[in-house]
């Protein structure tokens, strides 16, 4: 029996964890593809301003974009330390810009809590619960609902 | 590999076969009266015919088989394929296009027409001529018909004999109750199969014995070609048969037996003019049927040969031994025979063989495959070029070894890049065959008698430009059935033949494929075509305008000339959409046309939609492409030839006409301000509309060829942005959508466009 399938029978899950300025997000890892370092994007006209631009990875051309933005924080300002995840949302890949990845984290469901009643519609629309680890708090976020359909209700 | 794959493999040749049997017919239709087209013909419609069987594909076997029956007179030279038979032929071929269709994808087929042709198609292998062309209401011999020759006088077996036998077609319902009425007739066969026959597993002694189930027959062997054993060849064929049948079936029975070897082997069958025993022989006194009880035995005698060899030689013997030989006598008689048979059998293989060395071998390759590996090696020529410019970088000498492995490096690419595309390449046949059928069918609804010429059928082009020429191709073949040909009356009356003639020509020019359909007809009338653009507010009543700028006014959107808004043509979306079409292919459109002698339209298209022919341009810092195809000229613009039009418009004064100038930083807002244009370049542009913008650049970097990659694959649509590329650099550059940017130019919000997009998008998704 392989690893993925062993957890899913016990109900555990695998989270990668990332940074964006001081806080901390996971995303399920099944979906994410590669983790790659920073490189220049070119930019979209008429994108939204959470969208970076484009790059090239081994000849697809995949968008970029700024999670931090997208979360409704301020804009990052990359730099070489910073990373891209790239990840599969429904048919499409996307490249998220993050400022490192910290941790794979393997979870159970009885270890997520759910989101508590904040004001901010960010947070209740794409935060799926908390968890606590080490005495740190991370948000897991789900990408489906971060990129519905990818980028059409923004273009 | 299970049934539905088979069975997609068996819809594959269909297509193949369906295309082989069109280009047969049309090449009968212009007099060619070669029996290896006739035979060509007839082997796809059976071979239609006998994978149809295999699925249990009713419809299509019926409609196959008669139409193989008829086929099968024209073969035989009891037909002579004139004109009007060859119409019926073609509609019955496109409705066997359809039941094809139909089987593989479900749905229907046009009922009545289908029957109608069965009865056309039984009527003509009757020997009845068609009654003018009309599938319904079968008119009473409506044009003396030429009967005499359409029933070859050679035809071997006569309308009507003495013992008052009739050949009649081979139909399931028919044959039932008519062959007891027939009184016994003798047949000739001669049966003398070739080493292929063996190689495929037939053999001749159980054809033999199932020639002897038709009736009472007699047979002799003829060994005369048998070599000293020495000399033997054990795979050849060596032995032929005459035999007598005698039966009360029809020539086609004793044919069917022979159904599977009749490829692979010479066959005569022929009324024998009388039943005496003139020749040699003497009736088989035993029963083939041998053969079943004693097949094991057989078996394990030839175990050590190869089985055919060793079953045509007990076949050979037996009927040896019974006829003794007796054949020595008529042995002159029959070498003559004989040498001619071999002398046909010599050209036939030869026919097969320039016929093989034609085809060339194929092999059948998912479309994917060829996308990855064509995916592949556009990585691979982006990687040389980012190596070969990080070596130059860092090699100041430029004489090392690596430099000289580079450009190796960079040729073998280039090489690998073009073949790879030449396995994408198809000629445009297929394209241009759909078309015959469009003319035929439009023709026949109109009730002009058209003819289509096609030329350059082989002219390669990607496969997906193929595609997608189909569909502007078809509305410009309607337009010129429709509208481009007359009447036969005013043909006539002008001094033309009535008959219309549509060329049809593709040639390779320049790196890109010239399409030009031509047509003899009226050509456009401008006075007419004028009025109505001004009817149509499309052109103001006093505009001046050339002769060539009049023709050009019919691909204006909402443009139709036809008074009568017919089924096929004239609603009004006719070539704008076509226009519109061949330009999102990266192609252009222009038309000709001289009164009274007719209309050529040119399309140019690029051969590939894989790769494009761009300038590289920098625009407030990013670089862009701009497909070539889109630019008329460039120029650098001097202060004096700049001025202001309005709060923010700006003209370009060229050679004394003003062009707006195009701020493309600005339209994809790249940059808030205006650039100052003498610091740019200006890029001349045609775009849909047909007007002329000026589109201000910063710098011109260079002319590539890049390789389009999509940027909705991950992304949305992009308003302004056709696709994107990736250049030498490793970075993605986006390939400018001319059109867009100068709609947007007149005011219509590219971002407005975007968000229309996508609320479509999200409408569709729920």
């Amino acid at each position: 029996m392989s690893y993925a399938v062993k957890n899913l029978v016990q109900g555990n899950r695998e989270l990668i964890a990332f940074r964006i300025g001081d806080q901390e997000f996971c995303v399920n890892i099944m979906s994410v593809r590669e983790i790659r370092g920073w490189t220049k994007a070119t930019s979209l006209p008429h994108s939204p301003s959470y969208v970076m631009g484009v790059i090239n990875l081994r000849g697809a051309v995949l968008p970029i974009v700024d999670l931090s933005a997208r979360l409704g924080m301020r804009r990052a300002e990359p730099t070489p330390r910073h990373v891209i995840i790239v990840a599969q949302v429904k048919s499409r890949v996307v490249g998220m810009l993050v400022e490192a990845v910290s941790d794979i984290l393997t979870v159970t469901d009885e270890n997520i809590q759910p989101v508590p009643e904040v004001s901010s519609d960010l947070e209740k629309q794409y935060a799926r619960g908390i968890l606590a680890i080490d005495k740190r708090m991370i948000c897991l976020i789900e990408l489906d609902a971060l990129f519905p359909d990818t980028e059409s209700e923004a273009a | 590999m299970d049934m539905n794959e088979i069975k997609e493999i068996f819809f594959q040749e269909c297509e193949e076969q369906l295309a082989e049997l069109e280009s047969g017919l049309l090449k009968l239709n212009d007099g060619d009266r070669d029996p290896e087209t006739v035979n060509a013909v007839f082997r796809a419609v059976h071979s239609i015919k006998g994978g149809a069987g295999a699925f249990g594909l009713d419809d299509l076997v019926s409609f196959a088989h008669v139409f193989e029956t008829t086929l099968d007179c024209v073969r035989s030279n009891k037909l002579e394929p004139s004109q009007d038979v060859l119409k019926v032929m073609l509609k019955s071929a496109d409705v066997l296009a359809d039941l094809v269709t139909a089987a593989r994808d479900g749905g229907g087929v046009d009922e009545g027409r289908s029957r109608g042709l069965v009865k056309e198609l039984e009527a003509l292998a009757r020997g009845e001529l068609p009654s003018g062309g009309a599938s319904d209401a079968p008119k009473p011999q409506a044009k003396p018909a030429p009967a005499p020759a359409a029933v070859a006088p050679t035809a071997a077996p006569a309308p009507t004999d003495d013992s008052g036998f009739q050949p009649i077609p081979f139909t399931f319902d028919e044959f039932g109750d008519e062959e007891a009425t027939i009184a016994p007739s003798s047949f000739e066969v001669i049966f003398k199969p070739r080493r292929e026959l063996y190689s495929k597993g037939n053999e001749a002694a159980l054809l033999l014995r199932d020639l002897s189930r038709v009736g009472e027959m007699s047979i002799n062997c003829d060994i005369d070609s048998l070599p000293l054993f020495e000399k033997m060849d054990p795979e050849a064929a060596y032995f032929s048969w005459t035999i007598n049948v005698k039966t009360t079936k029809s020539e086609q029975d004793i044919r069917s037996v022979f159904e599977f070897a009749e490829w692979d082997c010479d066959l005569d069958v022929r009324l024998a003019e009388s039943t005496d025993e003139d020749l040699p022989m003497i009736p088989v006194p035993f029963d083939l049927d041998f053969l079943n009880d004693d097949s094991a035995e057989d078996e394990s005698a030839v175990e050590n040969h190869s089985s055919e060899q060793a079953a045509a030689v007990a076949a050979a013997e037996t009927a040896s031994n019974v006829s003794k030989l007796a054949a020595a006598a008529a042995r002159v008689e029959k070498k003559e025979s004989q040498s001619a048979a071999a002398a046909a059998a010599a050209a036939a293989s030869a026919n097969a063989a320039n016929a093989a060395a034609g085809a060339g071998q194929t092999i059948r390759v998912d479309l994917d495959r060829v996308d990855r590996l064509i995916n592949l090696v556009g990585e691979l020529v982006i990687n040389q070029a980012m190596l070969s410019q990080s070596v130059i970088e860092n090699d100041t000498t430029g004489t090392s070894s690596i430099n000289m492995g580079l450009e190796e490096l960079q040729q073998l690419t280039r090489e690998i890049q073009d073949s790879v595309m030449a396995i994408r390449a198809q000629p445009v046949k297929p394209v241009f065959q759909r078309m015959s059928r469009i003319v035929r069918e439009v023709a026949d609804m109109v009730g002009k008698s058209i003819r289509l010429i096609t030329e350059g059928e082989n002219t390669e082009v990607d496969k997906t430009v193929i595609d997608k020429l189909a569909e502007p191709l078809t509305h410009m073949i309607r337009n010129a059935v429709d509208h481009g040909i007359e009447t036969p009356e005013k043909r006539e009356a002008a001094g033309k033949n009535p008959e219309g003639t549509v060329k049809l020509t593709a040639k390779h020019r320049s790196g890109r494929i010239l399409i030009e359909l031509q047509d003899d007809g009226a050509g456009i009338n401008r006075e007419r075509v004028r009025q109505k653009a001004i009817d149509n507010d499309l052109i103001p009543a006093d505009a001046n305008l050339t002769d060539e700028e009049i023709d050009n006014l019919i691909f204006m959107p909402g443009f139709s000339t036809a008074d009568k808004i017919s089924d096929i043509s004239g609603r009004g979306v006719g070539m704008d959409v076509v226009k519109r079409s061949i330009q999102a292919l990266g192609g252009r459109i222009s038309i000709s046309s001289r009164p009274g002698q007719g209309s050529t339209f040119t399309m140019s298209l690029p051969l590939t939609l894989a790769v494009l022919d761009g300038m590289v341009v920098t625009v407030a810092g990013q670089t862009l492409v701009v497909p070539l195809t889109a630019i008329v000229e460039t120029l650098q613009p001097e202060a004096a030839s700049i001025h202001s039009f309005g709060a923010n418009q700006r003209l370009i004064s060229i050679r004394n006409s003003f062009c707006p100038l195009v701020d493309v930083g600005r339209i994809l807002n790249f940059r808030s301000m205006q650039a100052n244009p003498v610091e740019g370049v200006a890029l001349l542009v045609e775009s849909e509309g047909g007007g002329q913008r000026a589109l201000m650049v910063d710098a011109i970097q260079g002319q590539r060829q890049v390789v389009i990659k999509s940027l909705e694959a991950n992304y949305t649509h992009v308003p302004g942005i056709a696709a994107a590329t990736i250049l030498g650099d490793g970075r993605v550059a986006l390939i400018l959508d001319v059109d867009a940017v100068v709609a947007a130019s007149r005011g219509q919000s590219l971002r407005g466009d975007g968000a229309l997009k996508s609320d479509m998008s999200l409408a569709a998704t729920g």
